[in-house]
């Protein structure tokens, strides 16, 4: 069944074999032929023009962490490549599936210095999990169908791939191609018995267990099956940013978040227990802290599905390395029923010490400005914590965070190995298409959003129903912080003099409201949400707020400053 | 004697070449053999990875191998196990990698070679060359009235030392040493176990 087409009019053919029905991009002069082959399939390939290629790599993020789907986003050659290089990036340390497609100059012009040739191949390879140039039309179908193997399976990440002008428009007797084997790629490791059975025995030893729980449990589509091995040994849990949403946050075994800016309780019991079990987290240094005081009492059982994880930060005592949905069912058969009630209720006092020096405070305060953490709160209460939380990054971000409530999976969407600012806005643009039918709440600064502020394009265009809450202290807040914390409150260039973000909504004809009184704040959200489509809400909050209770870069992980002195 | 990085390979009792127990402290020279697809711009990812991870490459060789499509890197440098643990695993990653192991010294047979050019006229006048590279097994490939080119095949220590001794007599002109190549002393050939088990998996 062999047709001849261009090696455009393939890709398109290849990305609809490949179930995408959502892309993300931008044209421009080496990848016309691929947007003309686009424009005979724009009914089933529903093509976002961005306004940024930043915007369709970041918008591409958002629709794969909310859909478990690989993202697609399109660029041209050079520039347009260049500018998908932070969105790659940040897929691959967060580990969001992604197939970046580029333009590419004519493969006989490789390495001329060509009009817009910019090595893309080179520029790519060490961030991104696969990085492949297309150089002729035969090479399409194949080329496409490992790139999205190799970007959804295993541990996922992002693959690019550059389209040279001469395969776009070379033909090529078209036949489909399905790669579902890498020879010299295993995905998925399943680990022996013996492994499963030592992780058993550990546990069922344990007298004081802490489960970490990462958002490789997301990945691996393991949210019960987790439950379910928390519950039969009854085992304390704590989550790392990006899990937030890989345990219902009102579970009871659910203690909070791990790491610099999360709870109390998991981070001090992290240091007292006697087993850490970590299920798809990394021991990133923003959870540990110092590593040499990290859980040294501690035995430690690690499931990841990637290898290269084990041992690189925290040494494992046992390592479950493969898919976490079938390797804590395994576990979770040999374990024994536990109470642990000693242990568990350990946590409370901890808990409650946050809740009255830090929490309360943020969430109920009874006079002055807003505050983050109380707009982040009435945000989920509205929507019954069941809305998809995306944020920028900075104290937004954390508050976000610590704030906001999850009671679905695949509920959060922040970059967290990056720390990409500008990364929110349009990933909230993705996520309204990876989940149509859920509410997609921005938390975003006024830094941040400026770093992106164009996308506010594309929501126009698009009628994309991004709630975003702009959260505006009028200064770079995050780092005013730390400055204000470790830099002698020498303020160097963070505070912000900002625009008229409502005059902007009203040129992109985007309703928005500005509330800066606790009195109206809950009917402002209230007018936010129930206004169809998009929306923003300008929150003018308190400028020199600080994200407590904080582990400082370095200290302990049970060292916990509760107030700044 | 503390370690002059500025004479790598040349200053005798330190080399940062290779042997140095000074600028290794607590490291072993680990040699790692590493096999992948016969795809494009490997290379750059297998050495991107010693570069990210601070560790310098000591000599490096690339070839095809036995197996049609697969090829074989040769590649040493001066790490902890824990390194070379890590960096293996790094390495095989990587999607087109096959495998990545690393092994000590005592675990294979090594081959590296060197060639050393020195002026015809020089090595005429001075007896002690000819009873030096003798002594160290080496050959004499060339003659001509300007230059010879001598051969040693050997290890390390061995190609530095016969380097060395020549160099002192003020005789060479050019001097270069090959990469290392090794082949492994295990009875069981991985990399043809891997690719079986691949191919029953894939059936
Ligand atoms: C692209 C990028 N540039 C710089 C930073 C460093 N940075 C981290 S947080 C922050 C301040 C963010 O300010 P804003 O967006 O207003 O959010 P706030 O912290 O006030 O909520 C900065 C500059 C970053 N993370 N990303």
């Amino acid at each position: 069944m062999k047709e001849k087409i261009t090696g455009a009019e393939a890709l398109m053919r290849s990305l609809e074999a490949e179930g995408v029905d959502v892309l993300f991009g931008y044209p421009g002069g080496a990848i016309m032929p691929t947007y003309d082959a686009l424009y005979d399939h724009r009914t089933t390939l529903h093509h976002i023009l961005v306004r940024h290629e930043q915007g369709a790599a970041h918008a591409a993020q958002g629709y794969a962490r909310v859909s478990g789907r690989v993202g697609v986003a399109i660029a041209t050659s050079g520039p347009g490549a260049m500018n998908t290089i932070t969105g790659i990036a940040d897929a691959m340390i967060d580990s969001t599936p992604l197939v970046v497609i580029c333009g590419q100059v004519g493969a006989a012009m490789l390495g001329t210095d060509a009009f817009q040739e910019v090595d893309v191949i080179s520029v790519t390879q060490p961030i991104s999990k696969w990085a492949f140039q297309i150089r002729k039309a035969e090479d399409v179908a194949w080329a496409v169908s490992r790139a999205f193997y190799i970007a959804r399976s295993g541990r996922p990440g992002p693959v690019v791939l550059d389209f040279t002008k001469n395969a776009q428009t070379g033909m090529v007797d078209y036949e489909p191609a399905r790669v579902d084997y890498i020879r010299s790629y295993k995905p998925v490791p399943v680990p022996t018995d013996d492994v499963i059975r030592q992780a058993a025995e550990l546990i069922n030893q344990s007298q004081r267990p802490l489960v970490l729980v990462g958002q490789g449990v997301e990945l691996g589509n393991a949210r019960e099956e987790l439950c379910r091995f928390i519950e039969k040994a009854n085992m304390p849990a704590g989550c790392t940013m990006l899990g937030l949403s890989a345990l219902p946050s009102g579970h009871r075994l659910n203690m909070g978040m791990l790491g610099m800016h999360g709870n109390l309780a998991p981070n001090v019991m992290t240091n007292r227990c006697d087993l850490i079990i970590a299920v798809g987290m990394r021991f990133d240094d923003r959870v540990t802290g110092n590593l040499d005081t990290y859980a040294r009492q501690a035995k430690v059982i690690h499931f990841d599905i990637d290898p290269s994880e084990i041992n690189k930060n925290v040494r494992a005592d046992v390592a479950v390395v493969g898919d976490c949905k079938q390797t804590l069912v395994r576990v979770t058969e040999l374990l024994a029923e536990q109470k642990h009630t000693e242990w568990v209720d350990g946590f409370k006092p901890y808990r409650q010490e946050e809740e009255q020096k830090v929490i309360l405070p943020a969430i109920q305060p009874s006079e002055g400005p807003l505050l983050m953490g109380e707009i982040v709160r009435r945000v989920s209460e509205a929507t019954h914590d069941s809305a998809i939380m995306v944020t920028d990054v900075g104290q937004n971000q954390l508050f976000g965070c610590r704030y906001f409530r999850f009671s679905q999976g695949r509920s959060i969407v922040t970059s967290g190995g990056c720390g990409t600012m500008g990364f929110g806005l349009p990933a909230a643009i993705g996520a309204t298409f990876g989940a149509p039918e859920r509410t997609v709440c921005l938390f975003v600064g006024d830094g941040g959003l400026q770093m992106t502020i164009q996308e506010l394009g594309t929501i126009m265009e698009q009628g994309a129903p991004v709630k975003i809450i702009l959260l505006n202290n009028n200064f770079l807040g995050n780092v005013r912080q730390w400055q204000y914390m470790f830099f002698n409150k020498r303020y160097s260039f963070t505070p912000m003099l900002n625009p008229d973000y409502e005059g902007i909504c009203r040129s992109y004809g985007i309703p928005s409201r500005t509330v800066t009184e606790r009195a109206e704040l809950d009917e402002a959200i209230r007018q936010m949400l129930d206004t169809p489509g998009p929306f923003l809400l300008q929150c003018g909050v308190k400028e020199e707020d600080n994200v407590l209770p904080m582990t400082p870069p370095g200290a302990n992980v049970d060292e916990m400053l509760m107030e700044i002195k | 004697m503390d370690c002059d990085k500025s004479k790598a390979g040349q200053c005798g009792d330190c080399e940062s070449c290779g042997r140095c127990e000074k600028a290794h402290e607590g490291e072993t020279l680990y040699t790692m053999l590493i096999y992948s697809e016969n795809f494009a711009g490997i290379l750059n990812q297998i050495t991107a990875v010693f570069t990210r991870r601070q560790v310098n490459i000591e000599s490096l060789n690339v070839c095809a191998s036995s197996t049609p499509g697969v090829h074989k890197y040769t590649i040493t440098c001066y790490c902890t196990e824990e390194m070379a643990k890590m960096l293996t695993k790094q390495i095989e990653k990587k999607i087109d990698v096959l495998q990545a192991h690393y092994f000590t010294d005592a675990d294979i047979f090594i081959l590296e070679a060197c060639l050393i050019k020195v002026s015809t006229p020089l090595i005429l006048d001075n007896k002690d060359v000819s009873r030096i590279v003798r002594m160290h097994g080496a050959r004499i490939v060339e003659v001509n009235p300007t230059y010879s080119i001598i051969e040693k095949k050997g290890m390390t220590v061995d190609i530095l030392s016969l380097f060395q001794q020549l160099n002192d007599l003020g005789v060479v002109l050019q001097f270069v040493r090959s990469g290392r190549i090794a082949v492994t002393k295990s009875t069981t050939e991985r990399l043809d176990k891997y690719l079986e088990e691949r191919l029953r998996e894939k059936c």
